[in-house]
């Protein structure tokens, strides 16, 4: 892929170094608008590293990330999320003092000055009851986020991302830790996002991967490996040999 | 789809009418039953609680919602005291150099001094100046991350640092000894009785303004936000939000709060001094916090006033005692309820919710299967 108009996120020539340890070694990476782009690897091929550096996490030893033509490297956390890309992380983390709606309110809210603030919040806004529409957490609203499971926050976390209206979305293993019902649930939520989002996940699981992704990129050892449609990509004998190895008959 | 919240709007609204009640009990408490039933001296004393009430107000804000453990509020306090008493310093000496100034030797009043020369200045120096000092130090530190342990024993270095600086410089200070001795205040003798019970109802009215705008702060959206920057400050980062701006406004806020108290400290005492503000005073303070429950605003301005009142009491009983008291239930309130006297209130009060009203699944299946 090269440099085109429709591409939202535009990474080259891209290098992470950790004391040493090249996490991430030249990569190239460019996601289009409105696409959805899943991101595998075995463990350690700096995926989760890519997204930090996205979200400015981790400064790059070099290389650019280019979002809408703006540049994202040495831009502080809040600024780069300002501009509209949001991510969750592995563990999800919602504030569980605070209400289901308290916490997409406050999701919905960053662009407030700090003035406006200062106000309570009167009922739910349209923004935060279409989160809560879309993510299915309703009955739950006004219950503290901290008695929720596990696969609810993940889903609460998604819908503060969505409450924020963002351009871009990254989500780094939205489905690690959950039942089969919540997978498929998620995959759904996912579908339902990625029709009006430009969305990245980072995932482990292929039964996931097989049922929901159409693009993949496979990082291996910091660099990109193979990118193309999901079956290209199983049936590259690189991919069988460096991340699913050991389970060839897995990726049929 | 159905607006949410609309099945919890009773409950929350008795929550609420309990609240004006109980706000309403303690204001008819503090405003007619304490002036008729206490003596002068005693009134002033509970002024003096009061004034430390508020200054506990602001570690309320700071550290149980905010996350910061502030252990120099004794400095803010100290600003706003000091103001307030150099003011009435230059209104005695009424032109001439204060008092402590002849003694030290010193001939010419120090530009520092001169704008305390106005009670306006002076009045909005009490607020302004722990603002801005809190607000300078707060975007220094919170812009590069420093929080938890660090933060908490910066702040106690400043303290004892302020302490050193205000002995050290006598000629400016009035040392050890601080400033004290007012002969004026606002056109008042400071030791009439009238005096000292309308300092008891501008600090009862001072204290209960802040707790209701302090309140208001809590509910509001930033409230929310300093509860999920405590809570994940990282989290809140990624959310678009600079978590380094909220702490730093909050803390300038609890730092307001404390140069207010210390100014109200000043006429109702009739002193202010270094030994009143250093580590020792800002570390009673958040203990007092700590005791009351600091999760919640009425937990550390009843934390203030019982540790405070405590004080007193067993000192005069038993005068060494009171350090091993506080520490022991310093300790105690740590190791055992990390949620105050509130947290232990409110832990009873579900417990016995739940016994009146049992939860459905567990034990009434294991007790009444039979019948069902």
């Amino acid at each position: 892929m090269s440099e085109n108009e429709g591409a939202l996120l535009e990474i080259r020539g891209l290098e992470v170094v950790f004391d040493g340890f090249r996490a991430i070694d030249g990569v190239d990476l460019t996601v289009g608008q409105g696409e959805l782009r899943f991101l595998i690897g075995p463990n350690g091929a700096g995926k989760t590293t890519l997204i930090d550096v996205v979200t400015g996490l981790t400064r790059p030893a070099a290389g650019t990330v280019r979002f809408a033509g703006t540049e994202l490297t040495g831009r502080r956390e809040h600024r780069i999320v300002r501009l509209g890309i949001g991510r969750t992380f592995q563990t999800s983390v919602v504030f569980e003092e605070l209400t289901v709606v308290e916490n997409l309110d406050l999701a919905a809210g960053f662009r407030r000055p700090l003035p406006a603030l200062l106000r309570q919040r009167r009922g739910v806004s349209g923004t935060v009851a279409e989160a809560l529409d879309v993510i299915g957490l309703g009955d739950l609203a006004d219950r503290p986020a901290g008695v929720l499971s596990h696969g609810q926050r993940q889903w609460l976390e998604i819908g503060m991302l969505i409450a924020q209206r963002p351009r871009l979305l990254l989500l780094d293993e939205p489905v690690a830790g959950m039942s089969g019902g919540e997978r498929e649930r998620t995959g759904e939520l996912l579908t339902r996002i990625a029709a009006d989002h430009t969305v990245v996940v980072v995932e482990h699981d292929m039964e996931f991967l097989r049922r929901y992704a159409s693009q993949v990129t496979v990082l291996h050892e910091g660099k990109v490996l193979v990118e193309g449609d999901v079956a290209a990509v199983q049936a590259d004998p690189r991919v069988q040999e460096v991340y699913l190895g050991r389970s060839r008959e897995d990726v049929r | 789809m159905t607006a949410p919240g609309t099945a919890l709007r009773s409950p929350a609204l008795r929550a609420r009418l309990r609240g004006y009640a109980l706000f309403a009990a303690v204001a008819l408490l503090l405003l007619v039953v304490a002036p008729l039933a206490l003596p002068a001296f005693r009134l002033d004393e509970l002024a003096k609680y009061l004034c430390f009430a508020i200054a506990a107000l602001g570690i309320g804000l700071a550290w149980g919602q905010g996350g910061m453990l502030t252990l120099g509020q004794g400095v803010f306090f100290g600003l706003g005291g000091y103001a307030m008493a150099m003011y009435f310093k230059l209104h005695d000496a009424d032109g001439d150099l204060p008092d402590f100034m002849v003694w030290s030797g010193v001939e010419k009043l120090p530009a520092l001094w001169k704008p305390f020369e106005s009670p306006v200045v002076a009045i909005a120096a009490v607020v302004a100046v722990p603002v801005a000092v809190a607000a300078v130090l707060g975007a220094l530190v919170f812009r590069q991350r420093v929080r938890g342990a660090y933060f908490a024993i910066l702040t106690q270095a400043l303290a004892a640092a302020f302490v050193i600086l205000l002995v050290g410089r006598q000629g400016l200070t009035g040392g050890t000894n601080g400033l004290t001795n007012f002969y004026d205040v606002f056109g008042r003798d400071p030791e009439a009785e009238s005096t000292q019970r309308t300092m008891y109802f501008v600090t009862a009215a001072v204290l209960g303004v802040l707790y209701l705008a302090a309140r208001q702060l809590v509910k509001s959206r930033f409230g929310r936000l300093l509860v999920a920057v405590r809570d994940g400050e990282d989290r809140v980062r990624f959310l678009g939000y600079n978590p380094a701006t909220v702490k730093t406004v909050t803390f300038a806020i609890s730092a307001g709060m404390a140069g207010l108290a210390g100014a109200l400290f000043v006429p109702v005492v009739g002193i202010i001094s270094p030994s009143l503000l250093g580590v020792v005073p800002s570390l009673e303070l958040v203990v007092a916090v700590a005791v009351g429950g600091r999760y919640a605003l009425a937990g550390a301005v009843l934390g203030a006033v019982v540790m405070n009142y405590a004080k007193t009491e067993f000192s005069e009983q038993w005068a060494g005692g009171w350090l091993y008291l506080q520490g022991a239930l310093f300790i105690l309130v740590m190791t055992l309820a990390p949620k105050g006297a509130v947290g232990l209130y409110e832990q009873v009060k579900d417990a016995v919710a739940r016994r009146r009203t049992p939860e459905r699944p567990v034990p009434a299946q294991s007790v009444q299967g039979e019948a069902a």
